[in-house]
């Protein structure tokens, strides 16, 4: 039981922070706590791929579309509890949306996991388009019109406890991978491969084993997407949302947890927080401020905010030393 | 004849036009410390290359324990007992010492992804033990104290050395040393020749290393085989080898009548 004492403690935390938001705040900022965690479980899933195992994914939306269209397609059909216990059904689809995407990611990773560098992230972009391009197409799962009026929780506060439980499941299950052995196998990749392979990792199925769970995660936040917003569409899953992921894993430090924490947090807030900036000048400044604060950002820490350093360490290195 | 730990019968590497290793055999015995020397370029590195796995022979097999190891992958040649340095030095550059070495023994790993989820006792007594192994043989080579400090931070030398170590970690039964001694000065070499010398009775290991240090080779091993442009042209004990005109030749050339 001592291994579950540190989750137990930190969804505790969360649903704290979730109660004083339920009652302190308007609605607006309670869907960005929200989505800020749907986002957070996308980077540190994307981190699995990009940063520790050094291979260059571009198709997280794609993984993503995949368990929001599986979650919400059950919800709407398969609702077998009342609408009061949904929350445990959609535990269930939820998960059923990751293992799908899970298992999309095995498909794409076994061939295309040869290829290192652009030629991967080509193929993985390639392969969210795909997906979208299929959900089109697809006449039972809406086409381009979507899928809408999906059953949400309808309560902020069960929002943000089903989606809490998810993201401290998401973020011990890949702090613990990493921690292990076979997460010193994945660095072991990012490092160099044929040394890796001469030491007796194999490396194309160490590959697949980060992708299929990177995928996995994705599929998860998918599902949280959709009961959240309570609407999809293909558009919703775009090229430019895994590049929005890929951001968010390259501000926070590729191969830091924690930094594809705050990451998240930032980039989801960011842009609306300067909102009010356009209402004073009149003018639509906010994504030019974006961006430059990006690129002011990466000049400035060019191996992310974290680098490879979780945060108690950037805490020791940085904060304590200057006190 | 068959009872070498690990064989090569006529490997021929061809890169297109160029044949970089000509139909080469040669055998290592069990507990034997054998030597491959050559000129530059005389193909030594390919035939290790080609022994580990990460090149397939063009033509001809290599076989560890009598069977035949064609179409494995490196990784699975490591599984069977056989592993290697390399001469340009390929440590996980970004990981700790004690990193480096953990990752080699993680063949012999036990415990799944699910245990290291719930932190089993499998989980937590497997990773002590791993622990325990890596800086034992960190010890042996006076690296314990830098465990925790970056690979790439590490002198030279050092850097060498934790590649032995890593190679141990994986516990072969046969390490293949690519230039261990290069770029060492005279009493690094010397120390680094006892070494050898005590893990391989320590591990009860088979060695076969690839060195241009003359007095190294000479010094520890038991059997050499000279390589050049592809081709064995010599093989056997040091003095057989120090008095052979073939590789004389080929060290300084043949020389001319005038």
């Amino acid at each position: 039981m001592q291994s579950f004492k540190k989750p137990i403690l930190s969804l505790m935390a969360l649903l704290i922070l979730g109660l004083g938001l339920n009652f302190g705040f308007n609605a607006f900022i309670q869907l960005q706590a929200k989505f800020i965690i749907i986002n957070m479980i996308l980077a540190m899933s994307l981190n699995l791929v990009n940063g520790y195992t050094g291979q260059f994914s571009l198709g997280h939306a794609g993984f993503m579309a995949i368990g929001a269209y599986v979650a919400a397609y059950l919800a709407m059909n398969w609702n077998f509890l009342p609408p009061e216990l949904s929350i445990l059904s959609y535990l269930l689809f939820v998960l059923v949306g990751g293992l799908v995407a899970a298992f999309a990611g095995f498909l794409v990773g076994k061939p295309s996991l040869r290829l290192r560098g652009d030629y991967l992230a080509i193929v993985t972009l390639g392969f969210s388009e795909i997906i979208r391009v299929a959900l089109l197409n697809m006449d039972f799962l809406g086409g381009a019109r979507g899928l809408a009026g999906i059953p949400g929780l309808n309560s902020f506060y069960l929002d943000f406890v089903f989606s809490s439980l998810w993201l401290v499941f998401c973020f011990f299950a890949l702090w613990r991978l990493i921690k292990s052995s076979h997460g010193r196998g994945l660095l072991a990749v990012k490092e160099d491969e044929i040394a890796a392979e001469a030491m007796g990792i194999d490396t194309a199925f160490m590959k697949v084993k980060a992708f299929v769970v990177s995928s996995f995660f994705a599929g998860v936040a998918g599902g949280l997407y959709a009961y959240f917003v309570q609407f999809i569409s293909p558009g919703s899953f775009t090229f430019l949302h895994s590049v929005n992921v890929v951001i968010m894993v390259v501000l926070g430090g590729m191969g830091s947890m924690t930094g594809s924490l705050v990451a998240a947090a930032i980039i989801t807030i960011l842009p609306e927080a300067l909102r009010p900036l356009q209402e004073i000048t009149g003018v639509d400044l906010r994504m030019v401020i974006y961006s430059l604060s990006l690129i002011i950002l990466m000049i400035l820490r060019p191996k992310g905010l974290f680098g490879e350093l979780e945060l108690p360490e950037v805490w020791r290195k940085y904060v304590r030393r200057s006190a | 004849m068959s009872d070498a730990l690990l064989e090569a019968k006529n490997i021929t590497m061809q890169f297109g036009g160029l044949k970089a290793v000509d139909s080469l055999s040669l055998a290592v015995y069990p507990g034997q410390l054998a030597g491959l020397i050559g000129p530059n370029g005389a193909g030594k590195t390919t035939v290790f290359n080609m022994l580990t796995g990460v090149y397939q022979p063009t033509s001809g097999q290599v076989f560890f324990k009598g069977t035949s190891v064609a179409g494995l992958r490196p990784f699975q040649i490591s599984h069977l007992g056989v592993t290697r340095t390399f001469q340009n030095i390929r440590l996980f550059k970004g990981l700790t010492v004690l990193e480096n070495v953990l990752i080699a023994s993680h063949q012999h790993v036990k415990y799944g992804m699910l245990d290291s989820f719930f932190q089993t006792r499998k989980f937590q007594d497997n990773e002590k033990g791993m622990r325990q192994r890596a800086m034992e043989i960190l010890n042996i080579f006076g690296l314990s104290d830098k465990a925790h400090e970056n690979s790439a931070s590490l002198p030279y030398g050092e850097q060498r050395k934790l590649e032995i170590v890593r190679a141990l970690a994986t516990q072969p039964e046969i390490i293949l040393l690519d230039e261990p001694a290069a770029g060492m000065n005279h009493s690094e070499t010397h120390h680094l020749m006892e070494l050898i010398a005590q893990i391989r009775k320590d591990f009860n290991l088979t060695i076969l290393l690839i060195e241009h240090d003359m007095k190294l080779v000479m010094g520890i091993c038991e059997n050499i085989f000279v390589l050049d442009h592809g081709v064995k042209i010599e093989e056997g004990s040091p003095s057989l080898i120090q008095n052979s005109q073939k590789v004389i030749e080929a060290y300084l050339g043949v020389e001319d009548d005038l």
